[in-house]
């Protein structure tokens, strides 16, 4: 049911982990519904990610959208990380079956809400990003189905 | 491979196999046929019959053949509903049944019967003084299922049964996990109505039995011909049934022996994980319970990325969290015997037969110890935990 590079990023996640003293945490998602993503991000005065690490509670696809999130976010700015959409986590896993979307929105939704702490640490603004939703479910979002 | 979900079906049997081969090419006769051709496949259906009937004690006309547990379940209900609608409009089932169950309940709910759900404890048993006082004057059925298929609880089938004959109601048991696996018996425990599968025990998929107390009215399911003695239509599945009759002969002349080698695995297994690995929780009962049935919550994980890791493992299991349901929710089961939506998510089955030896439930063992812990290294609930246990 999942692609091969699914499959590799649950089975070999990248960035596994926790920062210390982080630049910004976001944590999002919740128990009962079965899945909650935290990132922890590095971020240095240049506002470049330096590095990106994650702690998943969930199935293979969310564990698969943490990993693969905190690549496509490493080297970028806050500007750039933000606009990863959970469009472009889903193209570079080469596609999610349909009941796993969700999981890929929820990894959008990790990386804001870390950068968001980031920025309300940091009393900056960045331009455009929203504050971190509660349920992932309720937002409008580009679905892509694949299989 | 290891082979750990044989709850969800298991490898055919070399013997029944072989005893349903010559009804595909040789004795193809419509069992209904009124040639000589014909009356080896009537005689195997027959006999099949009488090997299916012996095993839970009852007579061979008391038997239905029809495609399995779920179309058992849904006849036992609806048929059993339709035909008593006069007396009442009133069924009793248990809050952990199959989906077979529950569903056909909903259904008939839908039409106007009302449905009593009993809840469960949480080892997954029903209380039969609940039961009794859930019984109405115009209760006509209660289905409660013989063994849980997730969570193995065996329930208290003979005092239900007492219960329902002495208030003049008919009982229906699912016994698709429970049918020649461990002793039933329809004249001593009281059922009326009984569900089994064959492809439970060894045999064929696409077949399964209802047995029906004689003087016990059941209106059809599938209606057309005359066959089942007008009252399951459809050809019958001669090879399908021979192997099921097979199948369920070698199960019971086993039973005890099998029962005993399977429970010691099991138990093996128990106590290892329980041992071994923190946080974690056996679900169901510890000592009613099916002899091959391992379930284990571990808490701070979710179950599909532990099936997907025993699976690289080469080990196949199953779980009842969300994400392999389909659903948001984890399993019904789960979460009636009181577990909370964040553990009911991280389950996990393991369910045996007299094939899987102690080499094996080692070795799945020793791959939950590397497992659960890589898991919970990646997990944020379990990052929470350790940080407030500082």
């Amino acid at each position: 049911m999942y692609t091969e590079k699914v499959m590799d990023h649950f089975m070999h996640p990248r960035n596994v982990g926790e920062i210390e003293n982080a630049s910004g945490v976001g944590t999002v998602g919740n128990a009962k519904c079965g899945d909650i993503m935290r990132i922890y991000l590095d971020i240095d005065e240049n506002q470049v990610v330096r590095d990106a690490k994650f702690k998943t509670f969930g199935c293979g696809a969310a564990i698969a959208t943490s990993s693969m999130a905190t690549e496509l976010i490493i080297g970028k700015t806050v500007q750039e990380a933000m606009k990863v959409s959970n469009k472009a986590v889903m193209e570079a896993l080469d596609g999610l079956p349909p009941v796993k979307v969700h999981c890929s929105l929820l990894a959008e939704q990790a990386v804001n809400a870390a950068l968001w702490d980031y920025a309300k640490k940091h009393n900056i603004t960045i331009e455009g990003l929203k504050p971190p939703v509660d349920d992932v479910d309720e937002l409008e979002h580009e679905e892509e189905e694949d299989e | 491979m290891i082979y750990m979900d044989n709850a969800a079906t298991t490898r055919m049997s070399e013997r029944a196999f072989e005893a349903m081969r010559p009804y595909f090419m040789e004795q193809y006769a419509n069992a209904a046929g009124t040639y000589s051709f014909a009356n080896a496949s009537k005689e195997a259906v027959e006999n099949a019959r009488r090997q299916t009937a012996k095993v839970i004690g009852a007579k061979s006309a008391e038997i239905y053949f029809t495609s399995g547990g779920t179309e058992s379940d849904n006849w036992a209900l609806k048929g059993v509903a339709e035909a008593y609608a006069a007396k009442g409009k009133h069924i009793i089932i248990s809050a952990i049944e199959h989906h077979a169950i529950l569903h056909s309940a909903q259904a008939l709910q839908r039409k106007g019967w009302e449905v009593t759900v009993l809840p469960v404890d949480e080892y997954g048993m029903i209380s039969v003084q609940e039961l009794e006082r859930a019984i109405r004057p115009d209760t006509v059925l209660v289905s409660i299922m013989a063994a849980n298929n997730e969570i193995g609880t065996i329930q208290p089938l003979k005092a239900i049964g007492e219960i329902c004959r002495a208030k003049g109601v008919l009982f229906h048991t699912d016994a698709v996990q429970a049918y020649a696996h461990i002793p039933l018996n329809v004249e001593e425990m009281h059922i009326d109505l009984l569900s089994a599968s064959a492809h439970k025990f060894h045999g064929p998929k696409g077949v399964g039995i209802l047995y029906v107390r004689k003087g016990v009215k059941l209106l059809p399911f599938m209606d057309g011909g005359a066959q089942e003695r007008k009252r399951r239509a459809g050809t019958a599945n001669v090879a399908g049934i021979v192997g099921m009759g097979a199948a369920a002969e070698e199960a019971a002349a086993n039973m005890n022996a099998a029962m005993d080698k399977i429970a010691a695995i099991r138990d093996h297994m128990i106590a290892r994980i329980e041992k071994e690995i923190p946080y974690c929780r056996l679900n169901g009962h510890r000592t009613e319970r099916l002899p091959g049935n391992v379930n284990f919550c571990f808490r701070f994980i979710e179950g599909e990325g532990m099936l997907m890791l025993l699976d690289a493992n080469g080990i196949c299991a199953s779980s009842g969290s969300a994400c392999t349901s389909g659903s948001l929710d984890p399993s019904h089961v789960l979460l009636a015997i009181g577990l909370p939506h964040e553990i009911a998510h991280g389950s996990l089955r393991l369910s045996l037969s007299e094939e899987t030896t102690m080499e094996e439930a080692n070795k799945a063992v020793d791959a939950l110890l590397e497992i659960i812990p890589r898991l919970r290294g990646m997990s944020p609930l379990y990052e929470d935990f350790v940080r407030n246990n500082q």
